[in-house]
């Protein structure tokens, strides 16, 4: 079920209506029921994925909360008799069975997402070697279809037993509660992946119709249909031609489909997170933001702490960090600073975290080297930046330029066409297309292009250019305008005429210029394959 | 409590204002079909006549095309209207028939059974032609129901700007001037073409692993049987004569055994064209035997308008004073408009403002199937 979709328009109305008409206490059940109706929308059978990690998580959590509070009973009965020694050995030894529970937890859910999403990937890598060996045999692909937002649904869970193991939070005790967290409908498809003690309160919480609330929730829903419709939808096809014809769209239009991919990216990802947040919000549940105005940002470090926010945070407190301060990691660092000196050792281990984030956060995304080499370049990049910054302070210690408007233009558009350049890599059918089409931009010169009326035979017309135009300009607009202060506070602040002129301008917008049903391509949100 | 009250009433003014502006704009957005596609407007031209009908006609261009209701008053006094519309499918005509007997009852019903040979939806565009004209009724979400294609929505067909918002880049003068009121079109459902062009090459009808009508086909053949049979009217079947699409004398023979079976009259009208009609295909009709012009549809009426005179016994209303008026601006509109064909015939070489191109278009997509 789409977002953009009237059944699920048709399904948020039933469940809005329902939410706010039963008794408070029967709300989070709705919830959950919903979900799973939500869920079994795409085929029944995906609900046993999301049924078996729900199950098999609640369980080994319980398992890991148990044997918290066996050891708590435990020391605090024997508080007297044990020596420090000893108590520092029971807990050891707790630890390690809790921690054989997680790994096997860890396993079995990861190993169901690496089947479904990545078997066929290594089977086809194992058959091209086998081709290049001359063996004649070939192993059959297994042909999984991946159910929908398992890579979201299994991060948030995964995340959820770290966090117990790691005592962060105690057990969910109601497995059906704790079934809600995994399967809460508006996030289920892209995301946020949240934390369940971010989220558990305001999910479980009884709501009262709030107007305020609604209201915001609404504009929040109405705001990611016109990213999703008027920009993402509409600039598709110009993306699928370019990406899709490399033998014809080289050079100069490379770049124009960077830029045209990053727009309907940002549209279509953004987009569809605004709903998320705006359903949620609706439903009187606070959900993480996942964007802070990346394209602002001024460095990649940067952009990647303001874009998929969630994602972001996940990679680094549950991989980043244990593996840069593991006991094995620690010793390899001791070993390499008796070998190569202190400013070499305490940087491989960084850097190997680093690499391991990176090619993880590359493979999430998808089954495909395209992803690995986007994750391996954006890792890269960030390695370089970070060498680099010796020189960019001797730089802005002998040229006072670092906080003119100008410079930071320069940083801000030199941060978007570096991302747009690697992002591209989403696009092509492979590596060596991409990186061909790289090598187009600087051998084939056919900039005059983009004047001579070329880029009206990309499945764009004036008029649709002119509609992404003003959509653009004002999507720029908002986000400048909410670096302040929350835009939203600020359009509640507005004269009544005023605010109820421009839901209807945006309502009126979405309805006549959104690229929807026949004639368009109805396309599924980006992030919802990843 | 004021305060309150007062927002209330700003909220409600506010929101039927908005509801009023987009549906103002959704009318704004609907195709008007005035200087291309006239058959968009048949269906709902029905609802503004006067319904006293001794005959309705349903079916796809074979009826609007080839059938003169102004002939039939003026050689018969036989009140008759067509709800046809381009490539009308069965469960389409059904409905529409349903609905119309909503309005009035007529004493025969005459279907033409072409299109018992779709079995299945087969296009969108066709689909709006026949339904977007349709008033909301339980009928009409009963026949969008059954019509749409896979990838189509009912919600926009209830909301056609959920369809028609595509066409923002195209509005044009034409959808201000008839936004609330469309000049008529149609002469009684019949849609009138007095251009010529003779019957050429006319393809055979490929072989065919199996010739039998579908069963979705058959079970609103049997609905439309019963429910005439349920309201005491005559239902008849016919195969207009066109001559393309091919009509197979494997359906033919479905369609003769289905009426003896039924106690229904069908009368194929291709075995009689030329000899007892008296169709000429060189110069009775306007795309190459596909509709009939209005010498062929007048030939052809006359000749069906005997039989329904004769053997179903439609009464004579030309001297009746309720009729006479009613019948008479219709006989005006048919005279003015054959001559402003002629004249825009004789002055453009092609009927520039009546759908010759429309007409053609539908004509290569019949050809076609």
């Amino acid at each position: 079920m789409l977002f953009t979709s009237y059944e699920f328009i048709l399904f948020l109305v039933l469940v809005f209506l329902l939410y706010y008409l039963i008794p408070k206490r029967f709300q989070w059940i709705l919830l959950l029921i919903a979900s799973y109706v939500f869920y079994s929308y795409t085929g029944i059978r995906y609900l046993a994925y999301i049924l078996l990690t729900t199950i098999s998580t609640y369980l080994i959590s319980r398992l890991i909360g148990e044997l918290f509070i066996t050891q708590e009973v435990y020391l605090k009965e024997n508080k007297a008799d044990l020596s420090r020694e000893e108590r520092k050995s029971y807990k050891a030894k707790i630890k390690k069975k809790q921690r054989k529970l997680l790994v096997l937890c860890l396993l079995f859910n990861f190993g169901i997402l690496a089947v479904l999403k990545y078997s066929d990937f290594t089977i086809n890598n194992i058959n091209s070697v086998l081709d290049l060996l001359r063996t004649g045999k070939n192993i059959s692909p297994l042909g999984f279809v991946a159910p929908l937002g398992i890579s979201f649904y299994t991060f948030q869970t995964m995340g959820y037993i770290i966090d117990v193991y790691r005592g962060k939070h105690p057990y969910e005790k109601n497995i059906f509660k704790f079934g809600l967290f995994v399967s809460f409908f508006p996030q289920l498809i892209q995301g946020p992946i949240s934390r369940f003690d971010d989220l558990k309160d305001s999910l479980f919480a009884e709501h009262s119709f709030d107007t305020k609330t609604i209201s915001f929730g609404l504009q929040r829903i109405l705001w990611g249909f016109f990213k999703k419709l008027v920009i993402a939808d509409r600039l598709l096809p110009a993306v699928i031609t370019i990406v899709g014809n490399p033998d014809k769209y080289q050079g100069v239009y490379v770049l124009v489909g960077m830029f045209f991919y990053a727009i309907d990216l940002y549209a279509d990802f953004t987009g569809g997170i605004d709903i998320t947040i705006g359903v949620a919000e609706v439903l009187g549940i606070t959900l993480k933001e996942n964007f802070l105005r990346p394209y602002f940002s001024k460095s990649i470090t940067e952009y990647w702490r303001r874009w998929h926010i969630t994602m972001g945070t996940w990679f680094k407190d549950y991989i980043f960090f244990p593996i840069s301060v593991s006991k094995s990691m620690l010793n390899l660092s001791k070993k390499c600073r008796k070998r190569f000196g202190d400013a070499i050792g305490k940087r491989i281990p960084v850097y190997l975290a680093t690499i391991l984030v990176w090619l993880t956060t590359g493979i999430w995304h998808g089954a495909a080297w395209n992803f690995v080499v986007w994750g391996l370049l954006n890792c890269i990049v960030i390695l370089i930046s970070q060498e680099c910054i010796p020189l960019y302070n001797r730089f802005h210690s002998r040229f006072k330029v670092g906080h003119t408007f100008y410079y930071r233009l320069f940083q801000v558009v030199r941060t978007f066409w570096l991302m747009s350049f690697i992002r591209i890599l989403d696009c092509y059918r492979d590596v060596g297309t991409t990186f061909r089409m790289y090598g187009t931009i600087f051998t084939r010169w056919n900039w005059r292009d983009l004047f001579n009326g070329s880029l009206l035979e990309l499945g764009l017309t004036m008029a649709d250019y002119m509609v992404l135009l003003f959509a653009v300009l004002l999507i720029l607009w908002v986000s400048l305008a909410s670096r302040r202060e929350s835009f939203r506070e600020r359009l509640a602040s507005w004269p009544m005429a005023l605010r109820y002129i421009s839901y209807f301008v945006l309502i009126i917008s979405i309805l006549i210029f959104g690229a929807y049903g026949v004639g368009y391509d109805s396309s599924q949100f980006i992030y919802s394959q990843f | 409590m004021k305060i309150k009250s007062k927002r209330i009433l700003i909220n409600i003014s506010a929101v039927s204002l908005a509801l009023l502006v987009i549906l103002f704009i959704q009318e704004l957005f609907m195709p008007k079909y005035m200087s291309e596609i006239p058959e968009g407007n048949l269906v709902e031209e029905y609802y503004k006549e006067e319904k006293k009908h001794d005959v309705i006609f349903v079916g796809d261009c074979e009826v609007f095309s080839n059938i003169s209701p102004i002939t039939l008053w003026e050689e018969y006094g036989i009140t008759s209207y067509i709800r046809g519309s381009a490539q009308q499918l069965i469960w389409q005509s059904y409905y529409l028939l349903e609905e119309t007997l909503k309005y009035e009852k007529p004493k025969v019903v005459v279907f033409n059974v072409l299109s018992m040979k779709y079995n299945e939806p087969q296009k969108e565009a066709y689909n709006r032609l026949t339904l977007d004209g349709m008033k909301l009724s339980k009928y009409k979400i009963n026949a969008i129901k059954a019509s749409m294609m896979e990838d189509e929505d009912l919600i926009t067909y209830i909301f056609p700007l959920l369809r028609y918002h595509s066409r923002w880049n195209d509005i044009g003068s034409e959808d201000f001037k008839y936004i609330f009121s469309k000049d008529k079109q149609s002469h009684n459902g019949y849609l009138m073409r007095i251009d010529v062009k003779p019957v050429g090459y006319i393809p055979k009808g490929r072989v065919m692993a199996d010739y039998s009508f579908g069963d979705n086909s058959y079970y609103y053949l049997e609905k439309m049987t019963k429910l005439c049979k349920d309201n005491d009217i005559e239902l008849i079947l016919i195969k207009s004569p066109s001559v393309y699409p091919y009509w197979y004398p494997q359906w033919n023979q479905q369609m003769v055994e289905f009426a003896k079976d039924n106690n229904l009259t069908y009368i194929n009208f291709l075995d009689k064209a030329e000899d007892e009609i008296g169709i000429e295909y060189d110069k009775d009709t306007f795309d190459g035997g596909l509709h009939l012009n209005l010498s062929g549809a007048e030939k052809f009426t006359r000749y069906f308008g005997e039989i329904l005179s004769n053997d179903f016994g439609l009464p004579d209303h030309r001297n009746e004073e309720e009729y006479k008026e009613i019948w008479q601006d219709k006989v005006e509109f048919y005279y003015a408009m054959k001559e402003d064909q002629e004249r825009e015939l004789k002055e453009y070489g092609y009927l520039k403002s009546y759908g010759a191109v429309a007409q053609s278009i539908e004509g290569d997509d019949k050809s076609n199937n």
